[in-house]
């Protein structure tokens, strides 16, 4: 592997690196058998920590606020895809009356903490607390998407639009037919990994008092007596968040590769240019500050 | 206008404890990003697997979870609130981070370091003169969007006891809606005087460097 910082190794340089690299992982799993031994010692790993979780019960409770948390996070992505596209859309509108106002708002609900919005739907406008984080979610998510598609859209040759125009098509015609389909195919990956994002920001609802899945663990381990079941809890929390985020920004992946794979045969790379962004890291480098949100919370 | 002037003091003591949180989980989270940085391009495969792992975890979960599970997963620590959020919003914020340099640095051509190593300059040489400099340019602007993210992240300690400016919102949540909206509207003023001017300090540096690279 040859990288900018160092040369492909030789025999020697790999199996030095080899050595460094089992010393190191032994001292790390020393490390991690620490940590075990050492959540044994305070009892963390005994059974009667964990024994609720033979409880099927508990599991399809637990499951059950899983399953709003999902529903939340789908009907967000619904809207933010939705509103992303409107968005991305007026961006670029030729009128400037209609671009200028949009660039505000797009400022503005990128600034904001979704925390925030989700407390002024709820809170100000008085809406029901599912209601609120979804609105919030599709909001915010629908803005970085936004602008996402706008990088997108911009990044492709010129000679596509110019194409679209030249066979008669009208403007708005242009860009739904010609521009964006293309521009949405390159996105995907950035697309994915913010909803991801937003999966993640479902959890917020905690704050405003949904009943989703965090809110729920913990009612759990409560409900068990105080702290006793707190660890094993968080445990499958976390690996329940894991599995699924992990599985979402998987599918990102392979469709990051699917899409590069095959490339739009007349494009010159410009348009691929945005291809070769890291998708699991968002947006971060695309056009200005359209990432300013994909590494959001 | 007025509830605004009443809760003055709540008011600023959020915004001084969003800039607080800010600044000291940016003094924490960046360098602990560089140093993940470092193990995911080093040499050393396990070092790499290791770094990648943390990031992959703490990626993928959400910030609230990371702030209720500091208090599950290192129980004897016994951190004051405040702390708690420092702690959870560097871990989590770390790895993006880590992923803004180590982008940065693979955005340098491989070419650079050969053509610099042909002309005889050693490893140091390579890095100070050639690499770095370069790298640096493709770093800066995700790092600052990395840290406007940050900011709004600062938000969800509101949910774990630490006064932030959404605290005010969720005390005063009963007052009268005019006067809620003015809230809203101060509290939503201060957000924006800090991510946007970081944001289009991003954009300019961003436009600045694209020509010169």
């Amino acid at each position: 592997m040859t990288s900018v910082l160092y040369d492909t190794p030789g025999p020697v340089g790999r199996r030095t690196s080899r050595i460094i690299s089992a010393v190191i992982a032994l001292l790390l799993l020393g490390g991690v058998g620490w940590y075990l031994y050492n959540l044994n010692e305070q009892g963390l790993l005994a059974p009667e920590r964990w024994d609720i979780w033979n409880d099927p019960l508990v599991w399809m409770d637990l499951l059950g606020a899983l399953g709003t948390t999902l529903q939340m996070a789908a009907l967000g992505a619904v809207g933010a895809i939705l509103l992303g596209m409107v968005l991305a859309l007026l961006r670029i509108a030729p009128t400037r009356w209609i671009r200028i106002p949009t660039t505000g708002a797009l400022e503005l609900l990128r600034g904001l903490p979704v925390l925030l919005m989700m407390f002024f739907f709820w809170a100000l406008v008085g809406l029901d607390p599912f209601i609120a984080v979804v609105l919030a979610l599709a909001l915010y998510n629908g803005a970085i998407i936004g602008e996402a598609l706008r990088a997108g859209i911009v990044s492709l040759p010129k000679g596509q639009r110019e194409a679209g125009l030249s066979i008669g098509l009208g403007g708005l015609q242009t860009r739904l037919l010609i521009e964006f389909p293309q521009a949405f195919r390159n996105m995907i990956p950035i697309i994915v990994a913010q909803l991801v994002v937003l999966l993640k920001d479902t959890s917020l609802g905690y704050i405003i008092g949904m009943q989703e899945f965090l809110r729920r663990g913990r009612l759990t381990y409560e409900f068990f007596g105080r702290d006793q079941y707190a660890f094993s809890t968080f445990v499958i929390m976390i690996a329940l968040y894991l599995a699924i985020n992990l599985t979402v920004s998987w599918i990102a992946r392979r469709l990051a590769k699917g899409s590069s794979r095959k490339p739009r045969k007349a494009a010159p790379p410009t348009g691929g240019g945005t291809n070769s962004i890291d998708p699991s890291f968002g947006s971060a480098r695309i056009g200005g500050s359209a990432g300013t949100g994909a590494t959001n919370t | 206008m007025n509830v605004l002037l009443e809760n003055l003091p709540l008011v600023g003591q959020g915004f001084l404890n969003t800039l607080g949180m800010l600044a000291l989980a940016v003094l924490f989270a960046l360098p602990l990003g560089l140093v993940i940085a470092a193990l995911r391009i080093s040499p050393v495969a396990s070092l790499r697997l290791t770094a990648s792992v943390y990031t992959e975890i703490f990626r993928n979960i959400p910030l609230t979870l990371i702030f209720f599970a500091m208090a599950a997963f290192l129980p004897t620590l016994g951190f004051d609130y405040f702390a708690n959020a420092i702690v959870a919003l560097t871990l989590y914020t770390a790895p993006f981070y880590a992923e803004a340099v180590r982008s940065g640095v693979n955005a340098v051509p491989v070419g650079q370091a050969e053509a610099a190593r042909s002309i005889g300059l050693g490893f140091s040489q390579v890095l100070t003169l050639v690499v770095l400099p370069q790298a640096v340019r493709a770093v800066i602007p995700p790092i600052i969007n990395v840290t406007i993210a940050l900011t709004k992240n600062t938000s969800v300690a509101t949910g774990f006891f630490v006064v932030t400016l959404v605290t005010t919102i969720q005390r005063l949540v009963n007052t009268d809606p005019a006067a809620l909206l003015w809230l809203f509207g101060g509290v939503a003023v201060c957000y924006l005087a800090i991510t946007i001017p970081l944001g289009q300090l991003a954009d300019r540096l961003e436009q600045k460097w694209q020509v010169a690279r």
